[in-house]
């Protein structure tokens, strides 16, 4: 292999090589540094010229001595069935003292996008075990479901609640867990993986870290890597992955920076124009396949700068993803956990995972009525600080207390209480019984007669 | 005919000098802008988009990964255009009108690249009953003969921009596409199948102005933002708002003949449902798969982005040639801000000035040019037919005043706000009834006088009112609380919640909920206009508003939105009202 030593500009994480021969876009390329050891890289922008090769470490000891190898083919990762209760480095290598990944494949971590006609359709109710999720914005498998969360949020456990809970009624089948953690502290890491230890979940996990301190350009390829592992396990193992990637907002950073780097016009807030096709290229890779037995499950977890919904990264994600669970700090702040805000929150899948010999037949009505009703008891707080209590009509009196109990028990769980769905449906109809029946506008007549505590058959008076 | 136009002259083969993404460098090759070429070893199909002295920049419709500087690149003198023929309804296409599922058989279930697949089949066979006999002169767009395609027939036209003509022989019985069933007088032969670049909007006779409203069964649509066959509409919304639900069920619902429906950098898991869903869904009016009537085209937000680009021209010309054919062809585009970002993206590789928020400057006349290919005509032929588009937008952060979404609103006619705040409270479809508007309302009246009722147009009215009083008395009970209203306008409050609870609300999720027919939706209005009326009159008379909302009639309504034969449902509430109320005024 030809060794060029031809570097002409070295800028942020991007080096210039000059006089080459024709280098392929996407190549992988190998720098050797004066003492030997070597920093991977990706090219970017190719011509007679000028190739640029983007470093997904830190640049720190690259000069224009260096040596600089192309290698011909795009960036690929070895995969094989012992990457179970492995833990990589966010740039794949193993580091947990193990020996190196036994591959059975190289597979591209670019990965090319399933044909819309070739994917199954989601339908599989995963439960969750927590109501929020479970009973109004309901996970399926294939489905990509990001937490957005802020500073100081409990996501982590919520996560975690998922990745130990997560099953789907029935079936013996588990989960696999991919988890690609990009530039989290390493305290944090240490919760997941001690978690991870204590629940056995580890001898089902790929573990991909990059840390607060490793290469903030190596969060480019850390998720590539993992969906790559997971669609492996899926597509070509028959398993049904769940996906953690965890922080979104951290890699989004690092798009930022390569953009910059390479003098891009910005988009919003600076972050580059192409940010939606980038994390689309991410989100995207979850699903079915028809005729194929695993899927790929996402949860990506992100942090909303200042809480702002609206900021880039949670507006983006949202539209590419099929929903999102909204952790709020007000919940937080009044000590409930998990301190889910059905509010804003949505699982566009929902609809398909639901209903008669998915979950049961009420659900839909169910979620839909507690929605409406805390929707409006939630407005009324606002009222009330203004006129008081009193002022209130007595619809609106039990609306208000519908809220407050809504948040307290519905919302309101442990972090090791596992609710089955009947448990999460029959609380719900519990809290809706403090209603008027004839509010109850969302629910038809059938429906309220065979399961409202007052009317269902044989019902037990508490 | 492609074969025809195509320049025999050999086009000089060009090198590759750049690749940078999507957009590479070619030198030394004869191109003029928009011609397709081919990239690379592998053939990867392009569009040229911009030239520069001896450099010709491509915009590639497939991933560059691995192409280097040096491989050829080849010009087929074609611009891009789309294949125009029996075998389109029913097809799921990729942005460059690839067979979704063609490519399936040849490359497996991720989208590989360099692979080519002709937009209709070339083998099938299909039954021509030919419409002309020899000796009869025609015409461009002229009438061929008529193929039974699906429960739609479809009608195989000389093409545009054909200079007329006597035909000599007219063939009738199986053919494939490519196969020629008209020969003219002056040698000219032409198969069922034609090409159209995608860029250039197929020619009509006139254009027309639109006075019937496209049904769509959706209550708050046709009841109080009506659109008109050959109309435009804009669905801006932030995420979640319930933007694609609504797309689905105008796809779904919507009187049209036709339907196409172009999923522009959606997410792969909804197109997948409406892939699912529509074969197995029944066309209201036929009885038969909705599918039966569709086209969709669907480019995923990670498929290439430029073939993003041009999913959008694909779609609508695809519509242009129905229409043609006289139908009436609605075309829902979900979203246009993604093919805005797409142009945004490639717009920025080229290193072009960029406009607002980093957009191109040519964003706004882009947009005004594909909306102003729809509309109602008159075809070549003399028939009628109309393009309805509906283009969804999704603003970033919800934020109506970016360049999209302004854009947008300055060329179309309709515009169906959603909302968030209701859509989190579970209101749909989340339309707000205060900002949204239709500009049709006066072209439509007539329609609406004769076809529903004549005095639809004042229930209308009222209703509209109704919820404008209640938004200004709603800011007063947000400070002092509802009992310090006015008795009369307590009765207001109840009455748009009754108006929002029982007519906007709609299930699109209910079998019979789902589709609402203008009588029902008459009749549902009507029946809330009743209790109003009693309401108000009782009010008067002394009746409180706390006894009014004792009524127990009011609660029964909502149910029958979810009952199809509704009438004696309906008939026995009103009559339960009238007796209610009579009761309470006695006592009064």
């Amino acid at each position: 292999m030809k060794e060029y030593r031809t570097i002409s500009k070295i800028a942020g994480p991007l080096v210039f090589v000059e006089k080459t021969e024709p280098i392929a876009y996407g190549e992988l390329v190998n720098i050797i540094l004066a003492d030997g050891s070597t920093k991977r890289g990706q090219v970017l922008d190719t011509s007679d010229e000028l190739v640029v090769v983007q470093i997904f470490e830190t640049t720190a000891g690259i000069g224009r001595d260096s040596g600089v190898r192309f290698t011909g083919e795009t960036i690929k990762m070895p995969v094989g069935r012992d990457m179970l209760g492995r833990i990589l480095s966010g740039g794949g290598k193993p580091i947990d003292g193990g020996p190196e990944i036994v591959p059975e494949k190289r597979l591209d971590i670019t990965g090319a996008a399933i044909n819309p006609y070739a994917r199954g359709m989601p339908a599989d109710f995963i439960q969750t075990g927590i109501s929020t999720i479970d009973g109004t914005n309901t996970l399926v498998r294939g489905q990509k479901l990001p937490i957005f969360s802020g500073a100081g949020l409990p996501h982590n456990n919520v996560a975690l609640q998922i990745a130990r809970q997560a099953k789907v009624p029935g079936s013996t089948e588990s989960f696999a867990v991919v988890f690609a953690a990009m530039g989290i502290t390493k305290e944090e890491a240490n919760h997941f993986m001690q978690d991870f230890e204590r629940t056995g979940a580890l001898e089902r996990a790929v573990v991909f870290l990059n840390l607060a301190d490793d290469p903030a350009v190596e969060r480019i390829i850390t998720p590539r890597l993992a969906l790559t592992t997971a669609e492996y396990l899926a597509f070509e193992l028959g398993m049904h992955v769940l996906v953690i990637l965890t922080d979104m907002t951290n890699y989004c950073e690092a798009l930022r920076q390569i953009g910059a780097a390479r003098e891009e016009v910005p988009g919003r807030r600076g972050y580059p124009g192409y940010m939606y096709t980038d994390l689309a290229c991410l989100y995207e890779r979850a699903g079915m396949i028809k005729g194929l037995k695993g899927s790929v499950t996402q949860i990506p977890i992100l942090t909303m700068p200042g809480d702002d919904i609206t900021h880039p990264i949670p507006d983006l994600t949202g539209y590419i993803t099929e929903g999102q669970i909204v952790v709020n700090r007000d919940l937080h702040r009044k000590g409930i956990y998990p301190p889910i805000n059905v509010l804003p929150s949505l699982s566009r899948l929902m609809n398909l995972g639901i209903g008669k010999g998915k979950t049961r037949e009420d659900h839909k009505k169910v979620s839909d009525q507690m929605y409406a009703g805390y929707a409006e008891g939630n407005d009324l707080r606002g009222l009330v600080a203004i006129v008081g209590k009193d002022a209130l009509s007595e619809r609106d009196r039990l609306l208000l207390e519908f809220a407050d109990l809504f948040e307290n028990r519905f919302v309101r769980q442990g972090l090791d209480e596992d609710r089955t769905i009947e448990d999460t449906l029959n609380l719900g109809w519990d809290l809706l019984s403090t209603l008027p029946v004839e509010q109850l506008t969302r629910i038809d007549r059938d429906t309220i007669n065979k399961y409202h505590p007052k009317f269902r058959t044989g019902a037990k008076k508490e | 005919m492609e074969v025809k136009t195509k320049q025999s002259k050999e086009l000089k083969e060009g090198v590759l000098k750049r690749i940078a993404g999507p957009v590479v460098t070619a030198v030394n090759l004869d191109a003029h802008m928009y011609d397709v070429v081919k990239v690379g070893k592998e053939e990867l199909m392009g569009e040229v988009i911009k030239i520069q002295g001896n450099d010709v920049i491509i915009q590639v419709y497939e991933d560059t990964s691995g192409i280097r500087p040096g491989e050829p690149v080849t010009n087929t003198g074609l611009s891009l255009a789309v294949e125009l023929g029996p075998g389109l309804l029913t097809s799921i296409y990729d942005g460059i009108q690839r067979p979704l599922a063609v490519l399936v058989d040849k490359m497996g279930n991720f989208i590989e690249r360099g692979v080519t697949a002709p937009g209709l089949s070339h083998e099938k066979k299909w039954t021509f009953k030919p419409l002309v006999k020899t000796g009869d002169k025609i015409e461009a767009g002229a009438i061929l003969g008529e193929v039974q395609e699906t429960n739609i027939v479809h009608k195989v036209m000389l093409p545009p921009k054909e200079k007329p003509g006597v035909v000599k022989t007219i063939r009738s019985g199986d053919y494939t596409v490519d196969e020629i069933i008209c020969i003219l007088e002056d040698g000219r032969e032409f198969p069922m199948i034609q090409r159209w670049p995608v860029r250039v909007p197929r020619p009509v006779k006139e254009k027309m102005n639109p006075t019937i409203p496209l049904i769509t069964g959706q209550r708050i649509l046709d009841g109080l933002f009506p659109i008109a066959k050959g109309g435009t509409a804009a669905i801006p919304g932030p995420f979640g708002s319930g933007k694609t639900v609504t797309q689905q069920q105008l796809a779904k619902w919507s009187d049209a003949e036709i339907v196409v429906y172009i999923g522009c950098g959606e997410r792969g898991n909804e197109m997948t449902e409406v892939l699912t869903e529509f074969p197995h869904l029944e066309d209201p009016k036929s009885g038969k798969p909705l599918m039966e009537r569709t086209v969709l085209i669907a480019n995923t937000s990670n498929m290439p982005v430029a073939a993003r680009e041009a999913s959008v021209y694909t779609g609508i010309t695809i519509a242009e040639y129905f229409r043609d054919m006289g139908y009436d062809v609605s075309l829902m585009a979900d979203s246009t801000s993604r093919w805005a970002e797409a142009m945004r993206e490639i717009s920025s590789r080229l290193e072009e000035m960029p406009g607002e928020e980093g957009y191109p400057a040519y964003l706004a006349a882009r947009l005004s040019e594909f909306y102003e290919r729809a509309g109602l005509v008159k075809t070549l032929n003399g028939a009628r037919g109309s393009v309805t588009v509906i283009g969804a937008v999704s603003p970033p952060g919800g934020d109506f005043s970016e360049p999209v979404t302004q854009n947008t609103l300055r060329i179309v006619k309709v515009f169906w706000a959603l909302d968030a705040k209701l859509s989190q409270r579970r209101h749909f479809p989340a339309i707000n009834w205060l900002n949204s508007y239709s500009l049709y309302l006066e072209s439509l009246h007539d329609y609406y006088d004769k076809e529903v009722s004549p005095d639809w147009n004042k229930i209308r009215s009222w209703a509209m009112e109704v919820l404008q009083k209640e938004a200004e008395l709603q800011e007063i009970v947000q400070l002092v609380g509802s009992d310090a209203l006015p008795e009369s306008e307590q009765v207001t409050i109840e009455v748009a919640r009754m108006i929002r609870e029982i007519f906007l609300q709609q299930n699109a999720y209910d079998a019979v909920d789902t589709f609402c027919d203008m009588k029902k939706q008459y009749d549902l209005m009507k029946a809330i206009k009743l209790f109003a009326d009693l309401a108000y009159s009782a009010q008067i008379a002394g009746v409180s508003p706390t006894q009014i909302n004792t009524v127990k009639a009011k609660n029964e309504l909502p149910q029958v939105k979810f009952i199809k034969e509704y009438k004696s449902e309906l008939a026995k509430i009103e009559k339960q009202m009238d007796d209610e109320f009579n009761a309470l005024r006695s006592a009064a």
